[in-house]
């Protein structure tokens, strides 16, 4: 079943193609991860899809429904470097964040919405820092908060821009094996130009330089199962490619 | 300063002190949180344009203050909403011409000869029954607002990206917190001056972000420091006969200093 489809689109800053003619699809439980240069799209895709950039050329469904009537079932999970680290802010009142936008009562937040924000910090293993302030976490803990909050409002698909930016090699890892967890159950795609995440974790990869090109991981490997090396150096030369296509 | 207080110049001057500190704590914070202190010096000099419409119409000073401060906050959010490039230019444009148009104005008034320097300094010992009752009508509103809507604002304050991704109006908080500073400069410049009154939005602010976990309690913490400077500067004016307003401001200085060096001191 695809819970997101793209068909058709472009997308232009004044005169200036930025996207051209991309159509992807991502199926329940998929774990797509969206690489390319600098420049080639990729974070307009992101806004596109979350509605951000209007959509002039094309389509895009979320659950069989128009993405902008969707939003509330898409977890979007920023990049860390756009956290106000100085902010004077609990960490469980971030991951309350996950519920604005809904009924409440007049002041401060329900029984069972502060419930559903324990829990959500409980599946990140973060709930023993509920109430520290979060410019105290480091750059990890801050992004699993951030997974927290996302969490919070029971999206289907969970979409990441960068999420292991200025993180230690460990702080990557444990954000990877969450997202692999936590993919059991949605959808997940990363926006990332971390090399593991598409050998280690990602079903999917989708290279975007103005165009897009699709990689199924798992149909790669099963191609070049004589070559256990394969992909990581043809995927390393696709990062760093300018060109629109790869060869892997 | 005991003797001070049985006169009502003085009791109406802690009161509108005590009011104004509460609403700068609340609205200083959202100010600083969401880095618009530029735009609060801006709106808070262009109001002097509503000063001297008020003076050379003969209008109630602060409705002129208050009508001309809120027409330039949402002047300032349509440009910084919808015109990302060059903000700083045209809020010193602003800026500039409101100062402009006020100066003009009060000296186009024929025999007016109030002194001008009480809106630049501030003039809490001359606040009268109508002013208390001005601020203390804004006081209720702002709490109200905070409270009805704290969630919505917090979310806007912190994430604005994600805030709108989850369905807030993020373009109306935005407009709705810089009118309300708009409301709030006006009232505060009655206290510490139109030069001064950006440090009593930002001195006890910055001090209560380091001492708070969230923004609510910042906005307590800050209300409760300015009002502490604002008694105190109140005692040092009544007893070396100095401007009000830089009183308040000096103290509320040397304190952050003090909080600065303790800081460094023990980390």
């Amino acid at each position: 079943m695809s819970v997101l489809s793209i068909e058709n689109l472009d997308y232009s800053y004044g005169k200036d193609k930025v996207l051209e003619n991309i159509n992807l699809s991502v199926e329940q439980n998929d774990f797509l991860a969206i690489i390319g240069p600098n420049g080639g799209g990729k974070s307009t895709l992101l806004k596109t899809i979350l509605g951000i950039n209007p959509i002039t050329h094309g389509s895009i469904t979320v659950l069989n429904s128009q993405a902008s009537k969707s939003l509330s079932r898409i977890g979007y999970v920023p990049q860390n470097t756009n956290v106000n680290i100085d902010f004077p802010i609990k960490v469980i009142e971030v991951v309350l964040m996950g519920h604005v936008g809904e009924k409440r009562p007049l002041f401060g937040y329900g029984e069972d919405e502060t419930l559903c924000a324990l829990g959500a910090l409980a599946q990140v293993s973060m709930k023993d820092f509920a109430n520290e302030k979060i410019g105290s976490l480091s750059g990890g803990q801050r992004q699993r908060v951030m997974i927290a909050r996302a969490l919070c409002a029971h999206p289907e698909i969970l979409i990441l821009d960068e999420p292991t930016s200025n993180i230690d090699v460990e702080g990557q890892k444990q954000i990877y094996d969450l997202l692999k967890e936590l993919n059991k159950n949605i959808t997940v795609v990363v926006v990332t130009h971390d090399i593991s995440v598409i050998l280690g974790y990602a079903s999917k990869v989708a290279h975007i330089n103005k165009h897009l090109t699709m990689h199924d991981i798992k149909d790669e490997k099963q191609l070049h199962k004589d070559n256990e090396h394969f992909c990581e150096v043809e995927l390393l030369q696709m990062l760093n490619s300018n060109t629109k296509s790869c060869v892997c | 300063m005991l003797e001070a207080l049985s006169y009502d110049f003085f009791q109406n001057a802690l009161i509108a002190g005590i009011l104004v500190s509460i609403l700068s704590g609340i609205i200083g914070s959202l100010i600083v949180v969401n880095r618009m202190v530029f735009l609060a010096g801006g709106i808070a000099h262009t109001s002097y344009g509503g000063i001297g419409i008020a003076v050379y119409f003969g209008l109630p000073i602060f409705l002129g203050a208050s009508v001309f401060a809120v027409l330039a906050a949402l002047l300032m959010a349509m440009i910084t909403l919808h015109q990302r490039n060059r903000i700083d230019t045209f809020i010193g444009l602003i800026w500039a011409i409101g100062m402009a148009i006020g100066i003009i104005l009060i000296d186009l008034t024929p025999g007016y000869n109030v002194d001008m320097m009480s809106y630049l300094f501030g003039s809490i010992l001359a606040v009268s029954n109508e002013d208390i009752t001005y601020i203390s009508i804004l006081t209720a509103i702002v709490i109200f607002i905070l409270t009805f809507w704290y969630r919505d604002i917090l979310a806007v304050s912190y994430d604005s990206e994600y805030a709108s991704l989850r369905g807030i109006n993020v373009k109306f908080f935005y407009t709705l917190i810089l009118v309300l500073s708009a409301l709030t400069v006006v009232v505060a410049i009655k206290v510490v001056g139109l030069i001064l009154v950006i440090a009593l939005l930002t001195i006890p602010i910055y001090i209560a972000e380091k001492l708070s976990t969230s923004l609510a309690k910042m906005m307590i913490v800050s209300g409760i420091l300015s009002s502490l400077f604002t008694f105190a500067g109140l005692w040092l004016s009544y007893s070396y006969d100095i401007t009000s307003g830089a009183s308040i401001i000096i103290v509320s200085a040397i304190s952050l200093l003090v909080f600065l060096l303790i800081k460094k001191i023990k980390p």
